[in-house]
């Protein structure tokens, strides 16, 4: 392949809107993610004021939720529960698939496969404006009358099918409905353009074995998108059916509101086996982008090799190809045939082997190594300590004995926000903390990262950590108050420390924007390559050309990961490096 | 007053972190250094913050054991609770070890290992054994709990399995080999995956078989007691089967007026049946079987107490069982018990709220409306004189519907 240089002077329109290189629309992802990370991480801060201080008035309540929702500052059970579901889409989908996933593939890809862009601009580009359309739409479910879907964000069926349930269920969740199905399309768009790019691009040299571990993990989540999405679409579907044109696919036998509906051999489970066939996945979609990053991350700042760079591949084919046999432990309550029980326990329980192999590989990379603690490799090893200290709670939900009394308690709250909540927070910090000098051209102030970054573990696990015992007390989620369960009054005290870890937390993440902006325009301007990487990326110019390098594509001869190689002179070997007379690629033997 | 106050403290910290980047600018450009390149001192002090996190991570957490682990819940109330609670210590203990190694081993590594006290990080890509090893390791130990929980989870459900359970995963098991020793067309990691996977399901049903025969209980246990929940926004209804032990047919077109669960009053087995709400009784030492319906959304009947959960849904209704084995009265005895709620009556005092005593509960643990929280019913467990004289004392549905209906559906049954 030729230099392929374009010279054609670009519009404005064209280089920043409806751009259609990959460097742009990655910016333009991580934007809208970080938008809807503030709306939803704000609305969490929200909640946890009437949770730690139940029935209290607050001002800023009234102040974003007006007279309606939080009459004298006092939240509307109605709204809290609205809250709690846009909390959880908009962190689930907006931030931690379409901001995490978006915003990564898209720039690292191209760049770290050697590809002039994706292997479709123009797919990229309604990836991008579907996913901005169904955030705008998700977004302005809330201002609409009756409130935005609150029927949780796995929106059960009858509850999200009948208005006369929940005023939620009326057009906030029309709207909610309508913008998963862009999302969902704008989902489908980006991952089948990152698997052909992926498998089609690769520069002479890239074989899939001397692949970083981000383009693996990558790769790994948009074949799950693309198998996994449409399932949620179906499901969506039918529960348009079922709300708009008087079908009765999850309704049966209901009376509700003084009147007996007319439906009737409709199943409630059904739709919760569509929803969960998407949604383990979609826990994987978010979290294995998450150990990519951080592999790579780890590795480069540990000037060390990733150990054992086959065993993370299989590992994360193995957690892929498992993700897609366990939904169903998401329902062993539900009424399901306990056979079925016991099979998804043992499918999941299998998960904690690759898992476990990954935790242990990472600490084996950090072992003797050099750690260089850019603000990234905090986040990264922060991700570790998440990522083994909410998976373990795992394995006591996975079991289906132990789930019977802790379903849908504070111990699975607890447990899913610190594995894979935290978990990919902290890779998606990492990531923007190290490749920000590849999207800006510029470098993060190092010292506001530190804050930025103290602020969020404690917070993090300040949060979560105490929310274990609420669960092991059988306290369940998604209660407004408990003043009709005075069992769990000596918890009173832990839920107000609860909420001031969430605010701590909160605080934090305004270091981190401000510090975002602040180097946008003013950080120092970045050098080619500030982290003394070996992977592609960082032999482009630090200035943007469309096409990401300015002559020949570069040949690939080594893997990713010659840090600290004997008998090299520097700590690092780039992958156009050449191998030396009798040297082995240490990826491919 | 406390809007200005806002502002100031919001302009405050936006001013403060300025300086704050723009002295950390300054400095760095007269030392001439680089956003990219750690200084040693700071890198120090990041490996120090990782061990003084780790302590405080630590602190907190034994804090947090000692004050909230004796407000959880107290020993389980039913035969197969203990069993829960029995794995339950087993998984905790577990995975506190596994928190507390990998926490220090990776807290540790990032102290001892930081940049300022290494001269060259060591080249070290892979190592078959040490993976292997840790492959093994949490591969053994699942496989304990997998067994474990399993078995407990088929007694509490009692899953009857047959042979052909066996014979299927014997079947696996013979295709898998076949297809590792066999197909040597194909590429061996496929061959090995695919096969593999398949022994491996193989294994699992085959060891599945004995793990569920053994787990079903052969005494002949008495009939149990069948007693329906039945959740609707927002709140709860027990019904008892009356004289005959026989709950009538029920469905949600025929709530009407006092009817509130849907009996069918043309059967006459639901005539006698008994409708109690906002507390339900339970004999202690008799297994009790819930059928659980719902007529609007979904519910969950959940009793933390008994360790017995299960949804409640509109069109399917569900059922769990249990056997109670102590009664409101001894739980209320109950050190831990006490103990709790002596906290809880201290903190309900100082809110000048009224002392509460020790009950089971029956929760709604599934999202279903805006005052789903207040969704509850108390349980209490008598023994069994005491539940007798209780029941008898019940309301059944034709006193509750009335003479005049009662007439009407005599008529009925005459026209008939």
């Amino acid at each position: 392949m030729g230099a392929h240089t374009h010279h054609h002077q670009e519009s404005f329109i064209t280089k920043y809107v409806f751009s259609q290189d990959h460097k742009m629309i990655s910016k333009q992802f991580l934007v809208t993610g970080l938008v809807m990370a503030l709306v939803g991480m704000l609305m969490s801060t929200l909640f946890r004021l009437q949770l730690g201080w139940q029935g209290e008035s607050f001002k800023i309540l009234n102040f974003f939720l007006g007279d309606k929702w939080a009459p004298d500052g006092v939240l509307d059970p109605n709204m809290y529960l609205a809250l709690v579901t846009m909390h959880g889409t908009i962190m689930v989908f907006f931030v931690l698939t379409g901001g995490l996933s978006g915003t990564f593939a898209n720039l690292l890809i191209p760049l770290q496969i050697g590809a002039r862009d994706m292997a479709s601009g123009f797919m990229n580009m309604l990836s991008y404006w579907f996913f901005l359309v169904a955030s705008i739409i998700m977004i302005a479910s809330v201002f609409v009358q009756g409130g935005p879907a609150s029927a949780g964000w796995t929106i059960y069926p009858p509850l999200s099918a009948l208005p006369q349930a929940i005023p939620g269920s009326g057009l906030g969740m029309t709207l909610w409905l309508i913008s998963m199905t862009i999302f969902i399309a704008s989902s489908l768009l980006g991952g089948l353009n990152y698997i052909v790019t992926v498998v089609n691009l690769r520069t002479i040299g890239m074989k899939m074995t001397r692949l970083p571990l981000t383009i693996w993990a990558l790769l790994v989540t948009a074949i799950l998108g693309v198998l996994s999405f449409p399932v949620l679409f179906a499901a969506a579907l039918l529960l348009v059916f079922d709300r708009s044109f008087g079908t009765s696919f999850y309704l049966s036998d209901i009376f509700i509101n003084g009147a007996a509906l007319d439906v009737s051999g409709g199943s409630p489970v059904l739709f919760q086996h569509l929803f969960w066939f998407l949604g383990h996945p979609e826990v994987y979609i978010v979290i294995l982008p998450a150990l990519g990053i951080s592999s790579e991350i780890i590795a480069t700042n540990s000037r060390k090799p990733i150990f054992g760079y086959r065993a993370m591949i299989l590992s994360i084919l193995a957690i892929g190809f498992l993700s897609f046999i366990v939904w169903a432990h998401h329902m062993f309550v539900t009424g399901m045939n306990p056979f079925l029980g016991s099979v998804f326990t043992f499918t999941t329980l299998l998960i904690a082997i690759p898992s476990a192999v990954k935790a242990f590989n990472y600490l084996t990379t950090i072992y003797k190594g050099k750690l260089n603690f850019t603000p990234a490799m905090l986040f990264a090893i922060g991700l570790v300590s998440t990522f083994v200290s909410g998976g373990i709670t795992g394995i006591i939900l996975a079991d289906a004995a132990l789930d019977i009394n802790l379903h849908d308690t504070y111990f699975v709250v607890a447990h899913f926000h610190i594995v894979m909540g935290m978990s990919a927070v902290f890779a998606m910090f990492a990531g923007i903390y190290h490749w920000f000098p590849k999207m800006y051209g510029k470098l993060m102030n190092r010292k506001l990262g530190y804050v930025h970054f103290w602020l969020t573990i404690v917070g993090a696990f300040g949060v979560f950590l105490p929310q274990h015992f609420l669960g092991l007390a059988g306290a369940p989620r998604r209660y407004y108050e408990n003043t009709a369960f005075p069992m769990f009054d000596d918890f009173v005290e832990l839920n107000e420390i609860v909420s001031i870890f969430a605010i701590i937390g909160a605080i934090g993440q305004f270091v981190f924007m401000f510090n975002f902006l602040y180097s946008i325009f003013r950080g120092q301007r970045s050098s080619q390559n500030p982290w003394k990487s070996n992977t592609l990326e960082w032999t482009t110019p630090v200035e943007h050309v469309h096409g990401n390098w300015p002559g020949a594509l570069p040949t690939v001869h080594r893997w990713a990961y010659d840090y600290s190689k004997p008998g090299a002179d520097e700590d690092f070997i780039p992958q156009t490096v050449p191998l030396a007379p009798g040297e082995q690629d240490e990826g491919n033997h | 007053m406390i809007t200005f106050l806002t502002y100031s403290v919001i302009i405050l910290a936006i001013v403060s972190m300025v300086y704050l980047a723009r002295i950390a600018d300054l400095t760095r450009d007269l030392k001439g250094g680089n956003e990219a390149d750690v200084p040693q001192s700071e890198n120090k002090q990041s490996a120090l913050g990782f061990i003084i996190f780790m302590v405080g991570l630590f602190a907190s957490y034994i804090w947090l054991i000692q004050e909230y682990m004796p407000m959880t819940l107290p020993q389980a109330a039913s035969e197969h609770g203990a069993k829960i609670d029995g794995l339950m210590n087993i998984n905790l203990i577990v995975v506190n070890i596994v928190f507390v190694v990998i926490n220090i081993l990776l807290f540790v590594f990032a102290f001892k290992y930081e940049s300022s006290k290494r001269e060259k990080a060591d080249f070290y890509p892979h190592n078959n054994t040490l993976e292997l090893i840790w492959t093994i390791i949490p591969s053994i130990f699942l496989a304990v709990i997998i067994t474990w929980g399993l078995y407990v989870w088929s007694g509490i459900h009692q899953i009857k399995v047959d042979s052909t359970l066996w014979i299927a995963g014997l079947g696996l098991l013979i295709t898998g080999a076949a297809i590792i020793g066999l197909l040597k067309n194909l590429v061996a990691e496929i061959r090995v995956t695919v096969g593999g996977s398949l022994m491996l399901f193989g294994a699992f049903f085959c060891s599945y078989f004995f793990i569920a025969k053994n787990s079903i209980n052969t005494e002949v246990s008495e009939e149990p007691l069948v007693i329906e929940l039945y959740a609707r926004q927002f709140d709860w209804t027990a019904r008892y089967a009356g004289a005959d032990q026989k709950l009538g047919a029920a469905h949600v077109r025929y709530i009407d007026g006092a009817n509130t669960v849907g009996i069918n009053t043309e059967d006459k087995a639901g005539l006698d049946d008994q409708i109690v709400r906002n507390e339900f009784h339970i004999p202690k030492g008799k297994p009790v079987r819930f059928v659980i319906r719902s007529q609007d959304v979904i519910h969950s009947a959940y009793m933390p107490h008994f360790r017995a959960q299960v949804n409640a849904v509109p069109g399917m209704p569900t059922s769990m069982s249990f056997t109670p084995t102590i009664t409101t009265q001894e739980m209320r005895a109950d050190e831990k018990t006490r103990k709790k709620y002596e906290k809880i009556n201290k903190i309900r005092e100082k809110r000048g709220e009224e002392p509460i005593e020790f009950n089971y509960v029956l929760l709604c643990n599934k999202i279903c409306g805006a005052t789903h929280y207040n969704m509850k019913m108390d349980i209490v467990v008598d023994t069994p004189e005491d539940y007798q004289k209780w029941l008898s004392e019940q309301k059944t549905l034709t006193e509750v519907l009335g003479p005049s209906e009662e007439a009407q559906q005599e008529e009925n049954i005459a026209q008939l």
